[in-house]
Order: structure tokens, then C-alpha cells, then sequence
């Protein structure tokens, strides 16, 4: 383990994180167990009074979780000189089996919790707690997760050996061959750049017939859902290598450092807030039936998909910018 | 959406003037506060200045020092080994230095004494650092007696002080000409302190490292990067350290602030119940409280921060240096250049905002949870 004041904060963080979900899963039990929207009973008022702790802890967690997720790039970025072979994040997270692993959990997590946000909002919107049961199944499958997230930090950060030199042993301790793998493999350019258009202008497409007729709303979603990981793609097969203006270089990690006007974090931000919004109104089709929603959630959808198209369009035009900009060709 | 803006703007309005109404209360938060974000702001930033500090200095470092290492411990390298090195493919040019370490009884400290190959100095004359000169009132032209390895004292004329800049490298340096310093250090000839490296490629730095400790196995050689990874390891563990030994003190604010979110008074009782009783949800209440927490963070993490700001590069780290600097009689006087980064502004506000904001998230439940009914009735 490193003593280094990031990745203690960033352990703190998870912990206090790990704690709070894990009391709010516990209330959620006794929710899916006692709710009774009919009762009058003492237990019930306390449980309606629980739902709002709850939501609030969801909501700072989405907030920290945010946060901590570009903290961890950079953390990890920062530490790439300690190791032999690392140039930068790339190589940190490969020093040791958890860090992608828990790179991409930060990420499902961040997604999941916003999609239970959304619920949770369309199910404030109507007076008799239409989605709980639903909501609080869906925390019991996020908890879970969130722990193995915690668990997995914990372990990256602790199984890692800082390369340094001994006192006076005088031993070359590198040898070079450790293979660290300090590039990503990247799927090829022109194939990638066409599934990259035809995903945008589909999601595009869908999302804006969902705004105007209503209709498609599932496909949205979906099309959201994929291109999430179609730009992520994207990014590593040929958007980096434009701003970066290198034919070899496909970290997707270096775009948040200041060499590259931290283009990184607008273009990171709104990729995540394009797929949970996008996926959000999928997930709220099936719910368009129930009574006391379907005067709300319409709207709500519709502002949910308006978010996501313009989070998409902001995405697309800064990575297509340097595609299209730069006199740095691929071909 | 203009709604929704609207609504909060109401709800900071009201959520500030409400903070100002308690003073006293809400001031020993904030002062409290600050001072943990100061404390731990300090320490981030003067370990990361000096990291970079470090890392300026080493840009200029040799790629490779190779040093020999006899009975485990560091001894003086043959000057055949040179010839040997240079053999090897890829090392462009490999130069012998010759340095030591002087211990002036007098005035208790410990100087560095190199052989000069930059400046040209006359026979018999030295070339020192500030450090030295501010110590010993020595300046340009004066002479200054060191006593060598047989005992005997020697007379050196100062041609030149060192410049300034160089302070943290330079502070108690001596330069001497070799031939005097192998008389000096009783260092014999056909012998050097260590040899430094100039690569033609650094991607080979390793692979010519394995190739010196092949060919002479009692050498040890040190790559440029070894060192700077070591620093950097350095120090992240003296800042980690200092946090760790910290967030007891972190820990107490956070039942503090436990402790003044969730005992509140029946004044702030009474208003929480009145605004419920006039058509507040609890969640403006939340929000309310949302609002109060954030007021008083980001308050006192931007007072905190700028406070360290000035302490780090204005004062230069005066609470804490002897600490985290190290130990040495001859201090250099320097000012940090200042380096911040946004992951070291990320870093502070996860020690100290979240763990505030994480502790406050039930007691203010609690309090918007209140029964508007049981409240007015008491």
C-alpha cells in the first residue's frame, strides 16, 4: 500500500459510502417486508419518513460517486512514476488484477445509481408510492455492487508495490519485462468511426421522434445504453488519437490532463449524463400505464430525453472537433 | 425549470438568513472547519511543492549514476570501470565525479565538497554555497581554512559565492579543484566517488543497467527515474503519514459536527415545525439543510485553502517544515514555487467536505422529519 493522501481519501470516501448504502439497504429491507400504503400504523408513517433518508443518501452518493470517479483517474494517473513501465493511468490500473475492475464498477455504479434516482423521482411524483416495491428491489441489486466496489479499491490500493529503490542492496530491481501493458489494444478506425456515426445519428434520430410523438421511448434507451459503449470505443480507437494528434497513443485518460485543456472531463461528464438520462426513459416506459403517473410521466420523460439528446450533441460535437479540425490524419 | 431555480433561490435566501441569526453557533463551525482544512490543505501542498520541486531538480540529473558497492556498503569506484562502461553500446559518454562530505566542527554542520567542472577556479581557491557564506561570514576574495584528511589545516580563497537560485541544491556546497581535492579528502588517485552516465536512448536506461552489473558485478547502477520514483514515494508517505496522524483530528470535528447537526435547539425546533405547519415539504427542508451544509463547506474549504495557500508559498511552510523538510543545520532559505493541482483540491475536499457532509445527511433527516404538531404543542 502506497501512504499517499489521495488514495486515502478516496478509501475514506468509500468506506463512509460502502457504510451509508449499506444502512439505507437495511431500511429498503424492512420497506419491501412492511409497506402498506393502506396502513395508518406507526411503523408505516416512520418507513414514508425513511424513504425520504434514503433518497437523500442516493442522491449525495450519485454526487461523491462523480466525483470520486475522476478523483480515481487521477490518482491512479499520478501514480503511474512509481511504477516501471507505466506512462500514466493506462499502466497503474494494470499493476494489479482490481484496478480495471474496479474502474469499471465506478462506472456501472454511477449509471445504476442514476437510473435509480430517476425512479425514485417518478415515484415521488405520485401520491401513492406507485414504484416503491420496485425501487427498493432495485437498491437491494445496487448494494451489492456498491460493497464489491468499495472491496475492490481497497484491494487495488493495498496490493500495491511501489517500484523504489532499496537502501543499500544496491539491487536493479526492474527488469524491464514486467509487462506492463502501457497502451490498450483499439479496435480498428474506419469500421469504429462508422458505428460511432451511425450509433449518434440513430440516437439522435429515436430521441427526438421520442420528444415529438412520444413513441420509440425503449429503442431511445437502448440506443443510449449502446452508445454509451460505442463512444467509450470510440474514445480509445480514434477520438483520443485526434486530440492527442499521435497515431499510437490511445489512452483515454491523458485527455483529462492539462496538456489537453482537460477536454476530457466536459466530454467524460456528458457522456455519463447522455446514458443515464437516455437510459432513465427507457426505463420509465413500463410505468407510463400506472394511474396516478401517467399525468406526470410523459413530461418527465420528455425532459429526461431532451437532457440526453443535448448531452450527446455536446459529446459529439467535442470529439468530432478534432477529427474534423486538426490537420492530423489517420489515413 | 425557471420554477425550480426560482424555488431554491428562495430557499438560499431563507437558508442564509437563518445561519446569520445563529452567529455564535454557526461561527465556531465555520472556524473550526476552516482550521482542519487548513491544517490538512497545508500539508497537501507543501508535500506536492516539494515533490515538484524535487522533480525540477532531478530534470537535470545524469541518466545513470553507477556507484560500487564493497562489503554491501557504497565505496569508490576504479577508474578502469569507466573505460569498461564506455564499451558498452549505447552509452554516449561516462565522466567520473569526485565528492564528499566535510564536517566543520566549529559551526556544526555538514558540507558537500565537489570537484568543479563547470566554473574554472584558480589553485587554491573554492568556489561556495550561500548557505556557507551566510554562516561563516565568508564572502568573495576572503580566506576560509578547512582542516583535511591528515589533520593539517588548509587556506582556500573564495573566488565565487554561488548564485541563489540554486539554493536547495547549493546551500552548502563547496567546489574545489580535483588534484586538491584528492590532496584534501585523501582520496588516491585512479579512484572516483561515482560515474555518471549520458544515454543515447532512454528506452535502453535498463537494458544498459543489466549490461554494467553483468560486466561488474560489484557496481550498482541508478537510473534517473529510480531516484525520482523514490522521491516521489518519499514524499506522498510523509504527507500520508501526517494525515494519518491528522484524522484523529478530523475524526473529532466530525462528532462535532455531528454533534452540532443533531442537537438542535428548541428555538431551531420551533422554526422547523412553524415552516412545516405553513405548507414547507420535508424535502425543502432537506433542501434547506442541503443548502446550510453547503453554505458552511464551501465557506471554510475556500477560507482553509487560501490560508494554506499563503502559509505554504508565503511564509514558506513556517508551522511545519522542520517536519517534513528533514533535518540539517544548514537550512536553505527558499520559497516554494506554487503548484496546485485540481486533484489535490478533489483530495482535500474528500477528506474533509464529504465526511461532513456524509455525517450531517441524518441528523438533518431528523430534523426534517419533525412532527410540525408535537413541536408547537411543546
Amino acid at each position: 500500500m502506497i501512504l499517499n493522501p489521495s488514495i486515502l481519501a478516496l478509501l475514506i470516501s468509500s468506506l463512509l459510502i460502502a457504510f451509508m448504502v449499506l444502512y439505507s439497504a437495511l431500511y429498503g429491507a424492512q420497506i419491501l417486508r412492511r409497506w402498506d400504503i393502506t396502513s395508518g400504523s406507526e411503523l408505516q408513517l416512520s418507513l414514508e419518513r425513511k424513504t425520504y433518508l434514503i433518497s437523500t443518501i442516493l442522491s449525495y452518493f450519485l454526487g461523491i460517486q462523480l466525483i470520486s470517479l475522476f478523483l480515481f483517474i487521477f490518482t491512479v494517473d499520478s501514480l503511474s512514476p512509481l511504477f516501471v513501465g507505466a506512462m500514466c493511468a493506462v499502466g497503474t490500473l494494470t499493476v494489479n488484477g482490481f484496478g480495471y475492475p474496479t474502474l469499471l464498477l465506478k462506472l456501472v455504479n454511477f449509471i445504476l445509481a442514476g437510473l435509480w434516482l430517476i425512479i425514485n423521482h417518478a415515484d415521488n411524483a405520485g401520491y401513492d408510492y406507485p414504484l416503491i416495491r420496485k425501487k427498493y428491489l432495485f437498491l437491494m441489486m445496487l448494494t451489492p455492487l456498491i460493497l464489491a466496489e468499495s472491496t475492490l479499491e481497497l484491494f487495488y490500493f493495498l496490493e500495491m508495490k511501489p517500484d523504489i529503490i532499496t537502501s543499500c542492496c544496491g539491487s536493479l530491481f526492474s527488469p524491464a519485462s514486467r509487462g506492463i501493458a502501457s497502451e490498450i489494444a483499439a479496435a480498428p478506425v474506419i469500421p469504429m468511426k462508422i458505428i460511432f456515426a451511425v450509433t449518434m445519428g440513430l440516437t439522435t434520430l429515436s430521441g427526438t421522434i421520442f420528444i415529438l410523438k412520444q413513441r420509440l421511448g425503449a429503442l431511445f434507451a437502448t440506443l443510449s445504453g449502446s452508445a454509451f459503449i460505442v463512444s467509450l470505443v470510440s474514445l480509445v480507437s480514434f477520438i483520443c488519437l485526434y486530440i492527442y494528434e499521435m497515431p499510437s497513443h490511445h489512452c483515454p485518460f491523458c485527455i483529462l490532463q492539462r496538456e489537453y485543456h482537460y477536454i476530457g472531463y466536459p466530454l467524460y461528464a456528458c457522456l455519463l449524463l447522455g446514458s443515464v438520462t437516455g437510459m432513465g426513459v427507457g426505463v420509465l416506459v413500463p410505468f407510463r400505464k400506472i394511474p396516478s403517473l401517467s399525468a406526470t410521466l410523459p413530461g418527465f420523460q420528455r425532459r429526461l430525453a431532451l437532457t440526453s439528446l443535448i448531452s450527446w450533441l455536446i459529446f459529439t460535437i467535442l470529439a468530432l472537433r478534432p477529427v474534423i479540425f486538426t490537420t492530423f490524419r489517420l489515413e | 425549470m425557471p420554477h425550480t431555480i426560482e424555488k431554491q433561490r428562495h430557499i438560499i435566501d431563507f437558508t442564509l438568513a437563518s445561519l446569520l441569526r445563529r452567529r455564535g453557533k454557526n461561527g465556531a463551525l465555520f472556524t473550526v472547519y476552516t482550521l482542519i482544512v487548513f491544517i490538512l490543505a497545508s500539508v497537501m501542498f507543501f508535500t506536492y511543492a516539494l515533490k515538484e520541486e524535487a522533480a525540477q531538480v532531478l530534470k537535470g540529473a545524469p541518466e545513470i549514476v553507477v556507484q560500487r558497492s564493497l562489503q554491501g556498503r557504497y565505496a569508490p569506484i576504479p577508474l578502469e570501470y569507466a573505460a569498461k562502461i564506455r564499451g558498452i553500446r549505447g552509452v554516449m559518454a561516462v565522466r567520473p565525479r569526485l565528492w564528499g562530505y566535510y564536517y566543520d566542527s566549529v559551526f556544526l554542520a555538514n558540507y558537500t565538497i565537489m570537484t568543479a567542472e563547470s566554473i574554472p577556479l584558480p589553485p587554491g581557491s573554492i568556489a561556495i554555497g550561500h548557505g556557507i557564506s551566510r554562516m561563516r561570514r565568508a564572502y568573495e576574495g576572503d580566506t576560509i581554512s578547512f582542516t583535511g584528511v591528515d589533520g593539517k589545516a588548509r587556506n582556500f580563497t573564495i573566488a565565487k559565492i554561488l548564485p541563489q537560485e540554486s539554493q536547495l541544491l547549493s546551500a552548502d556546497l563547496i567546489l574545489m579543484n580535483e588534484d586538491e581535492y584528492r590532496e584534501f579528502s585523501g582520496l588516491p588517485p585512479g579512484l572516483a566517488s561515482d560515474l555518471t552516465l549520458k544515454v543515447r536512448n532512454p528506452k535502453e536506461l535498463t537494458t544498459i543497467a543489466e549490461k554494467i552489473v553483468k560486466a561488474l558485478p560489484d557496481s550498482r547502477p541508478i537510473i534517473r527515474n529510480e531516484i525520482l520514483r523514490t522521491y516521489d514515494a518519499l514524499f506522498s508517505w510523509r504527507g500520508g503519514l501526517l494525515i494519518i496522524i491528522m484524522s484523529a483530528a478530523v475524526l473529532a470535528f466530525v462528532i462535532f459536527a455531528w454533534d452540532k447537526a443533531s442537537g438542535l435547539s428548541a428555538e431551531e425546533k420551533k422554526e422547523i415545525g412553524i415552516l412545516k405547519a405553513v405548507g414547507w415539504e420535508t424535502s425543502d427542508i432537506l433542501f434547506m439543510k442541503f443548502w446550510e451544509g453547503m453554505t458552511v463547506s464551501l465557506t471554510s474549504f475556500l477560507a482553509g485553502t487560501i490560508l494554506a495557500y499563503g502559509h505554504i508559498f508565503f511564509t514558506s511552510a513556517a508551522l511545519f517544515a522542520p517536519v517534513l523538510k528533514g533535518w540539517s543545520v544548514l537550512y536553505p532559505v527558499f520559497r516554494l514555487t506554487p503548484f496546485i493541482n485540481p486533484g489535490q483540491i478533489a483530495t482535500l475536499f474528500f477528506l474533509t467536505v464529504v465526511p461532513y457532509t456524509v455525517t450531517t445527511i441524518i441528523p438533518s433527516w431528523r430534523a426534517a422529519t419533525i412532527d410540525p404538531d408535537s413541536v408547537l404543542r411543546s
